[in-house]
């Protein structure tokens, strides 16, 4: 797969599009949502900065399918990590 | 029968001086680096993906006191954290466009500028954990004469007093680990920034500029989701 260079307007707005996403995270947590509302607010924009990360100033949307793989894996052991842990804490009361 | 081989070492005639013997051409010695760094990332992941872990388990535990602690934190330096990293960020996504294209005064503006943003990261957290010591907020013992004491926190109804030194080991543990990584980075960005100045990278060649960019924005991703965890989680129950 060839270099791809990202221009520097892409840079401009992933830049602009982390700053209000920031902004708005901010707001976000000074509002009281019902319920969970507010964490998963926060985690959503989280993610959605951090994909924005990944895919424009780490050049992933541009990388061979290879780094995807390599990435999705990191994803993937996460998961496992998660899923495993919460399954014993969130399943203990059930006794 | 003699048989002679030429054993080609070193560089073929067209190959560029930083491409090593091993790889075939820029091209494949690029990918290389690359996919290395990302398989260094996924480790590091893992690493800070075990303190999430933590986060999240004790949150689910004591989340009223988790929420009145981080109600302590100063919201405002954080914030002023967030917008000092995503900027870093920028800056050395530039310095490495700016390599791509070779612009070296770009090159070397831009990678001045993401260490001060860096150090001016590093000098916000400094007045963040000085405030936390002056506050007895410095979890455990460590402190001679200081040792923690919550009675500072102003706890939200359910909080009980004990579980707010975890709140603060955590919030410790994992952004002491980030500064930690912060500093690192800002080694290899000066280590870049020297190399830089002697003009060693450019369009052909630019493989530790990338990956050292790559290290930078991973470590400006995990303080994307710190933020909000450990500044903004119990805002809205105050008042």
């Amino acid at each position: 797969m060839s270099e791809h260079i990202v221009s520097v307007k892409v840079y401009l707005m992933i830049f602009v599009a982390l700053m209000a996403g920031t902004a708005l995270t901010v707001w976000a947590g000074l509002q009281n949502f019902p319920g969970r509302l507010n964490v998963i607010i926060a985690m959503t924009i989280a993610v959605i900065k951090a994909i924005l990360v990944v895919l424009y100033f780490m050049h992933v949307r541009y990388s061979s399918h290879l780094i995807w793989v390599i990435f999705a894996s990191a994803l993937f052991w996460m998961g496992i990590l998660f899923a495993l842990t919460f399954s014993d804490y969130w399943t203990r009361t059930w006794l | 029968m003699a048989e002679s081989y030429t054993v080609e070492h070193g560089h073929a005639e067209q190959g560029h001086p930083a491409l090593q013997h091993h790889f075939e051409n820029m091209e494949q010695q690029r990918e290389a680096a690359t996919l290395g760094m990302w398989v260094f990332l996924v480790t590091e992941i893992m690493f800070f993906g075990g303190m999430f872990l933590a986060y999240t388990l004790y949150r689910s535990e004591y989340p009223a006191a988790f929420a009145s602690a981080s109600n302590h934190l100063d919201l405002k330096l954080g914030a002023i954290n967030t917008v000092v990293l995503i900027l870093s960020s920028f800056t050395m996504a530039m310095a490495v466009y700016s390599t791509q294209v070779g612009k070296r005064r770009n090159q070397i503006i831009s990678l001045v500028l993401t260490l001060l943003l860096g150090v001016t990261f590093l000098g916000i957290k400094a007045v963040e954990y000085h405030e936390k010591y002056v506050d007895n907020l410095i979890p455990g013992r460590l402190i001679p004469g200081r040792p923690f004491d919550a009675s500072g926190v102003h706890l939200l109804p359910g909080a009980l007093k004990q579980n707010v030194e975890m709140f603060y080991w955590i919030y410790f543990a994992m952004t002491g680990m980030h500064a930690v990584h912060m500093i690192i980075g800002i080694g290899l960005i000066s280590v870049i920034l020297f190399f830089t100045a002697r003009g060693r990278y450019g369009p052909e060649y630019y493989n530790p500029v990338e990956v050292s960019g790559l290290y930078w924005h991973f470590v400006d991703i995990v303080w994307i989701f710190l933020f909000p965890l450990l500044y903004l989680l119990g805002r809205h129950l105050e008042h």
